[in-house]
């Protein structure tokens, strides 16, 4: 059956259930909506399609909001039943019978509006349960704790069977590993305590994804059509979804993708700005989205004056916090201070890979000279090309303080799960 | 003296307790705390096993197997792996491995390991 058919079947019959919830005839509906009683006959059982002008009439005499009965919002609402019907688990019981579903549609909404939601509800539930699970095994936090939790109870159990399997042992030997049993013992016992608050986190949190997350893996999966994207789940990840392609195709017009390609054999992005004469941020922006030759795995970071990301593009190896957190000594943050400064910096994770990053900060009055002063700073990230030039120190960043092991941070603000011991390995 | 084993493994007290109970087999071993330098390590020591822990600070093991097994002299290409890892944890590195155990083990399982591979 062709979409086309099933409008006009879903629009006969609504109109023939309206009319006989009004106890009225076909002859005096027929004469008030100027068509004969026979053409009415044949529009009530859907052997002829119904135009909008006619359908206006039909809704007046009928006393029906003309969108009661016209086509749009019943083929989507009957494409809603197709897919809940579609999506109705099929072991044993009987299936949907998908032919009545016009009927349904139209002699029991209510009921057909409940189908549709919970269909839908279902449908919202299984994706957060996939992202859920695929969050569980590629969370920084996640992986980073269960490896000390792991660490601590091998050292525990090989420590403890030594105590115990082993026989005597000489009074140096037992007095270590009784100081590494206990020192086992509070790691454990912290990351547990540490793991435990952060799965609470989930629960007060109210669900585990925002919507920039929602919008971060939309991204990650290529940007696919905003209504076909499974990754986008919320109606506030669908707006900023649309936000970002809005603004994207207009700096997209600002600076075309052939212009900055070519422009990009320059590795620097002030010089590439100068040469085409725009603005860095917009080319650090848009080095980021095209990744041009040169620039494959960049990645973006984008806060506002508050310090809140507000875009975050990672590259490959960057450590990325869950969204809230952040680390101060990001470069990000430097240009907070330093607007219109191009900032550069190499820059050092916990675990050895090293950045190139360069941080801009732009301000704005888009209110007016009386209006709020707004600040945006974008940081792009690069792979390092090689050793530090020597012009200033790297940076040791991490993703956040609390899977961060650097000891003696000045930025700290709070500790981290990482034993101290760990601490101590010159990262 | 040349040691048999060497161990390349960050977690100090996982390290020590398996240095004791190797050594107490009668096993020369010789440890390193770090994914860096480890190759050199290898390259200087030749040991007849590495035990090489999947997750280390600055270079993972995985990095590390895939390079010694790239390299030119077929002798040191051949050293026996035994990986430490996770359970559950995969990845072409791991299929390079002569043995793989995983965390948490129990000593005796370890020791009966390092008896087989090193004969």
């Amino acid at each position: 059956m062709s979409p086309r058919s099933v409008t006009h079947i879903l629009t006969g019959t609504r109109i023939r259930e309206r009319r006989l919830a009004l106890s009225r005839r076909q002859a005096d509906i027929a004469r008030a909506a100027g068509i004969s009683p026979a053409y009415l006959n044949l529009i009530e059982h859907n052997r002829r399609p119904v135009g909008e002008d006619l359908i206006a009439r039909l809704a007046e005499v009928l006393e029906v909001p003309a969108d009661e009965l016209a086509s749009g919002r019943e083929e989507a609402r009957m494409a809603a039943l197709r897919e809940a019907a579609a999506r109705a688990p099929s072991r044993g019981g009987q299936a949907p019978e998908l032919e009545q579903a016009p009927e349904l549609l139209a002699r029991f909404p209510g009921w057909a509006g409940a189908l549709i939601a919970t269909s839908r509800r279902a449908d919202a539930l299984e994706r957060q349960l996939v992202n859920l699970s695929d969050r569980m095994t590629q969370d920084p936090y996640l992986l980073t704790t269960l490896h000390e939790v792991l660490s601590a109870v091998t050292s525990l159990r090989s420590t403890a069977s030594i105590l115990v399997e082993e026989g005597e042992l000489p009074g140096e030997w037992r007095e270590r590993f009784h100081a590494n049993l206990a020192e086992d013992s509070l790691r454990l016992s912290t990351t547990a305590q540490a793991l435990v608050a952060y799965l609470d986190s989930f629960e007060t949190e109210g669900g585990i994804f925002t919507p920039q997350e929602e919008v971060e893996a939309w991204m990650a999966a290529d940007m696919p059509p905003i209504e076909e994207a499974a990754d986008l789940a919320s109606d506030a990840a669908r707006a900023l979804a649309r936000d970002h392609l809005t603004r994207t195709e207009t700096e997209r017009a600002a600076l075309p993708d052939t212009a900055l390609a070519g422009a990009a054999e320059e590795s620097d992005p002030l010089r590439i700005a100068t040469r085409l004469r725009v603005p860095l941020d917009l080319v650090l922006r848009r080095l980021a989205a095209l990744r041009p030759p040169g620039f494959e795995e960049a990645g973006l970071l984008v806060c506002d004056g508050s310090g809140a990301l507000i875009l975050r593009r990672p590259a490959p190896g960057f450590p990325l916090p869950r969204p809230g957190d952040a680390c101060p000594l990001w470069p990000l943050y430097q240009a907070l201070a330093a607007p219109q400064t191009a900032i550069s910096a190499q820059v050092r994770t916990p675990q050895g890979r090293e950045f190139d990053t360069i941080s801009y900060a732009t301000r704005s009055q888009p209110e007016g000279i009386g209006g709020p002063v707004l600040t945006q700073a974008q940081m792009l990230i690069l792979p390092a090309k090689g050793a530090a030039d020597g012009s200033g120190p790297v940076i040791g960043i991490g993703a956040s303080c609390r899977i961060c092991p650097r000891s003696g941070c000045p930025a700290r603000r709070e500790p981290s799960i990482l034993s101290p011991r760990h601490d101590a390995r010159g990262l | 003296m040349k040691p048999d084993i060497l161990m390349i493994e960050d977690e100090p007290n996982i390290a020590e307790a398996v240095r004791f109970i190797l050594t107490r087999d009668g096993w020369r071993l010789a440890l390193h705390d770090n994914g860096l330098g480890g190759i050199e390590m290898i390259r200087e020591l030749r040991p007849r096993l590495l035990i090489l822990d999947l997750m280390l600070p600055n270079r993972s093991g995985g990095e590390i197997l895939s390079e010694l097994r790239a390299d030119s002299d077929p002798a040191l290409a051949g050293t026996l792996v035994l990986m430490l890892t996770a359970r559950g944890q995969t990845g072409e590195a791991m299929g390079q491995a002569d043995a793989v155990m995983a965390k948490p083990f129990a000593n005796d399982e370890l020791r009966a390991q390092v008896r087989r591979m090193l004969g």
